[in-house]
This record gives C-alpha cells, structure tokens and sequence, in this order.
C-alpha cells in the first residue's frame, strides 16, 4: 500500500488542524514539557512524509503521530545526561507504550489543561492569542501572521519564546483550582473574544470581515463550552459570538459598513440565531449572570427584532444599566447611552456622553454616536465637527466611506433644524 | 524549581521611615515572612540598602573600573528579594503577591537556571 506525496500532505493537514491540541495536550501530560512536546510531534511529523508515502495512510493518524512522537520522547530522554531526573518521565512513556497499540483512537482529552497553559496571564495578551490559535486551532504559523498582519518570522520567533517561556518559567499545566479557576477561565474567554473581535473588527486592512478567525473563535468558544460544562459565562461567551457573527453578512454593502438600523434583516443567519439564543437561555437559568451573558442578551435582542423600530430599546438600557454594575466601564457607558437615545431620546443621552468626553476622547466609536445623536436631535454644526472628528480616528476604509456619506447629508442641511 | 522574587520600588514612593504607615508596611513584610515560613516555601530573602550604597564594576582589558551608584539609573531601584522553593510559576506568583512593595512597587519574578 502507498499514497501520493500529494494526498500524505492533505491528510497530515487535515489531521493537525482537527487534533494538533489533542495531541499537544497528550503528549505535554506525558512528557511533563510543552515545548518538548511540540518538538516531538515536529519530528513525528516529519517521519510520518518520509513513511506515509511508502506505507500508506495510517487508520488512525492521531494515533499514528503520538505514538511516534512518544518514542521520540522517549530517545531524547534516554540520551540525556541527566538520565536519573528523567526516569520517571520515562516510566511513564513505557507505560503509555505499553498499554497502547499501534493505532488507538482514545487519546485522553488533556485539552482543557493546555488552553489554560496557552492563555496563561504570564504571557503577553497577543501571545496568548497566537499560541491558543498556533495550539488549540491548528493555525499555521504562516495563517497567524498573516491574520496579525505580521511577518511568519516574527510570529514564529513569538511563539518560539512562548515556549521557551512555558517550560523554563515553569508555567503550570493543570487546571487551576479554588478562587483562581474563575480569574483564569476569564483569562481564556478574553482570548476567545479577542480572536473574535479581530476577526469581526479588522481594525486594518481592505477585507473588513476575517471570517476565519470568527469561526476559529467560534471553535474555541465551543470547546471551552464542552470542556466546561457548568461555568455559565463560557456559555454566554459562545452565545455572543454566534449572535454577534450572525449579522456578518449584512454588516457591509459595497465595502461600506452598514449600521445595525440599516441592515437587511434577511441577510442574518438565522440558525445562529437560534442557537445562540437557546444556549444563552440555559445559561442564564442558572442565576449566575455575568459580562458575557448580559452582552449575549443585549445581542439577542436586536436579533430578535424584526425591525429596527421593533427593538426593545428600553430593555436593552435596562441590560447595559446591569452591565455598568458589574462591570463598570466608559465603553459599557457609552453603549448605555446609545441605548438611552433610542429609548427615550437623543438628548438624554448627549447628557451621559459629557462626562465620557475625556476618557473618550480618542476613541472613534465615540465620536461617531455622539455626532449621530446631535445629528438626531437637529443639532447639524456640532454634529458636523463630531463626524469629522470620528473620520480623524477612523482607519477602516468601509468605516471611512460610512462616515463621509453621514457628513455629506449633514453638510447638506442648515446648521440648526428650522424651528 | 527556585525563583527570585525582585522587588523595585521609587525611593520616593509608598510609605517613609518614621510614619505610622511604615510601620503598616514592615508588618506587612513580617506577615509574609511568616507565611513562607509556614509553607517552607522561602530559601532566603534580604532588603538592600539604597542604591547610593552600590558601587559597581566592570573589567575591561584586564582591568576593574569602579563605579559609584548602581547598574542603571532607573527610577525604580532594586530594593531586595526573596528566593522561593516552588513547584509551578503560580505558585512563585502566589507568594510574590504577598510582598507588600508589590502595592506600590513592582515585584519581577524569575526562575533561577538549573544546568542538567
């Protein structure tokens, strides 16, 4: 039996992309070393091009590519020096050995432990974001810079330290126990919500929608969730993201971003909808409320609305109000005070933007619902110099093209409505 | 695996000698010490003098060259440490966190080498 280079790259892909952290994860639990383990399942790697192409693809390649990585571990250890410190890594290698046969398909899930590795506070918040991609989505090195718009060389050199930090730091890998586990699960749902956000927001570049980063963090979201059944705010994380990224299609139209009011309702996905309502409902059931589901239930009320008239403006004040509480913020006060222009009106809520103007005041999204509320309540020249302080602060073209055509319809009218 | 614990600080930060908060900071640090004494986590720990007590050196072609003050001439200067036994960097963190400095100084936290 033999296969084409050709079909041994593909399978080796697709085999890394679906089960690189299963594996990493397995073979750090053996090892007790994630950089060494990331070594090890390289060197596996490459024996698998060198043999597949005579022997056949392996029924089990998960099984196949552990299997070898452990006996590289295994070398490597009974090379080294320090042959006494190592032997109880190597007891457990043997045993590993010994119990499994060549192809299994039970790999104990050690992934949980791992994302908390990866996302790890020690570690720089853009390296915790590339390593759970690099790690935990089967990324590609080449994939992540890319997506960062960065050099494969840099990212490489990034993740390259991150390891190196991991296993010479001795960054733990276990799940954290008692009061740190909430801190830490927060530490991986920020990752998972940083993803997202870069690949909704695209803050740079022509492509205003990375989808694929959306759907990585989606991925993310729902392993968190399986392997985190009980915590409610990984639930409500996995919720925002599904609403949130089912609005996708209708964001922009001709590269210009088009406002939630504006958009053509038809175009959202409706099943995600569905989904992420259902999975926000459960989590809010069990009484323990936080950021993440508070977000998910404003999300899922725009969602619900048929129209933008039909939004349920004064509950989605009532939610943000909650929000500021727990998690006092100017951006939760300033999406308050969105909210507050639409329940009740633009000036109520040009008088909660006045104590953000500094805070704020370089921050683009608050220009452009300040100028969009003065606009509202007829004031045309503040919300003419409004906008083109937002067109300042604005570095996405399909924002830029929004904004200018607003300014333009401002410019067009009188500076104050006519009384 | 041993870590040092670094603790930087402004001179002219946090609470001076001859307050009633100095002496708030110093049962702070007594507090520590008897926490890691407790848990046998500490393997030393010592505060400096301040940095106009350093003198620092240097050999070049052969020669020391003497000078006085510190290293860098940084704001926050090294004002002491202590040296942990501890299995995970958590760990090390955990107890790094209970150095009173921490509060309005930094505290840098890094693993000693081991040369297998």
């Amino acid at each position: 039996m033999t296969a084409a280079p050709d079909a041994v790259h593909t399978a080796i892909d697709y085999t890394l992309r679906q089960d690189r952290g299963r594996l990493i994860a397995a073979l750090t639990a053996a090892i007790g070393d994630f950089e060494l383990a990331e070594e090890c399942l390289q060197d596996a790697i490459e024996a698998a091009l060198e043999k597949w192409p005579g022997s056949g693809i392996p029924k089990s390649r998960r099984g196949w590519l552990l299997q070898v990585a452990r006996r590289k571990a295994l070398d490597r250890f009974r090379r080294a020096k320090n042959l006494k410190e190592k032997s109880a890594q190597i007891a457990v290698l043997e045993q590993a050995e010994a119990d499994a046969p060549a192809n299994t398909h039970d790999i104990p899930d050690h992934r949980l432990r791992l994302i908390f590795t990866c996302c790890h506070p020690a570690l720089d918040e853009k390296t915790r974001v590339a390593l759970t991609l690099r790690t935990l989505g089967g990324l590609t090195t080449e994939e992540i810079a890319r997506a960062f718009l960065d050099k494969p060389a840099t990212m490489g050199q990034r993740l390259a330290r991150a390891r190196s930090k991991i296993s010479k730091a001795g960054i733990p890998f276990e799940i954290p126990d008692g009061e740190a586990l909430e801190e830490r699960i927060n530490s991986v749902l920020s990752v998972i919500y940083l993803i997202f956000n870069e690949g909704y927001a695209a803050s740079s570049g022509d492509t205003p929608i990375r989808i694929d980063l959306c759907e990585e963090a989606i991925f993310l979201a729902r392993l968190m969730v399986q392997l985190c059944p009980d915590a409610p705010e990984v639930a409500g994380l996995l919720a925002l993201i599904l609403l949130t990224h089912s609005r996708n299609k209708a964001r922009y139209r001709d590269g210009a971003y088009v406002p939630l009011n504006e958009q053509n309702r038809d175009l959202w996905d409706h099943k995600r909808i569905a989904e992420g309502q259902s999975i926000l409902e459960a989590a809010m059931k069990r009484g323990q409320v936080g950021p993440y589901q508070l977000q998910a239930a404003i999300t899922a009320l725009h969602c619900e609305a048929a129209s933008a008239n039909g939004t349920d403006w004064p509950q989605i004040a009532a939610l943000y109000r909650l929000m500021e509480q727990i998690a006092p913020s100017d951006i939760v006060r300033l999406n308050l005070a969105v909210a507050v222009s639409y329940a009740e009106g633009a000036e109520e809520a040009l008088e909660l933007m006045e104590p953000l103007a500094r805070s704020l005041g370089k921050y683009q999204p608050y220009f452009a619902a300040k100028a969009d509320m003065l606009r509202r309540a007829g004031q045309f020249g503040q919300a003419r110099v409004a906008y083109e302080s937002a067109l300042a602060l604005t570095t996405s073209q399909a924002d830029r093209s929004f904004l200018h055509d607003r300014l333009a319809v401002v410019n067009d009218l009188p500076k104050k409505r006519p009384s | 695996m041993k870590y040092l614990a670094l603790i930087y600080s402004a001179q002219d930060a946090g609470p001076q000698p001859n307050t009633p908060e100095f002496g708030q900071l110093m049962g702070g640090y007594q507090a520590a010490g008897k926490k890691y004494a407790e848990d046998g986590v500490m393997l030393a720990g010592e505060a400096l003098q301040p940095v106009e007590t350093a003198t620092s050196i240097r050999i070049r072609d052969g020669k020391a060259e003497l000078m006085d003050g510190p290293f860098a001439e940084t704001k926050e200067q090294l004002g002491g440490f202590y040296l942990f036994e501890c299995d995970t960097l958590d760990d090390a963190i955990k107890y790094a966190k209970m150095i009173p400095t921490a509060e309005y100084g930094t505290v840098e936290v890094r693993p000693i080498m081991t040369f297998d």
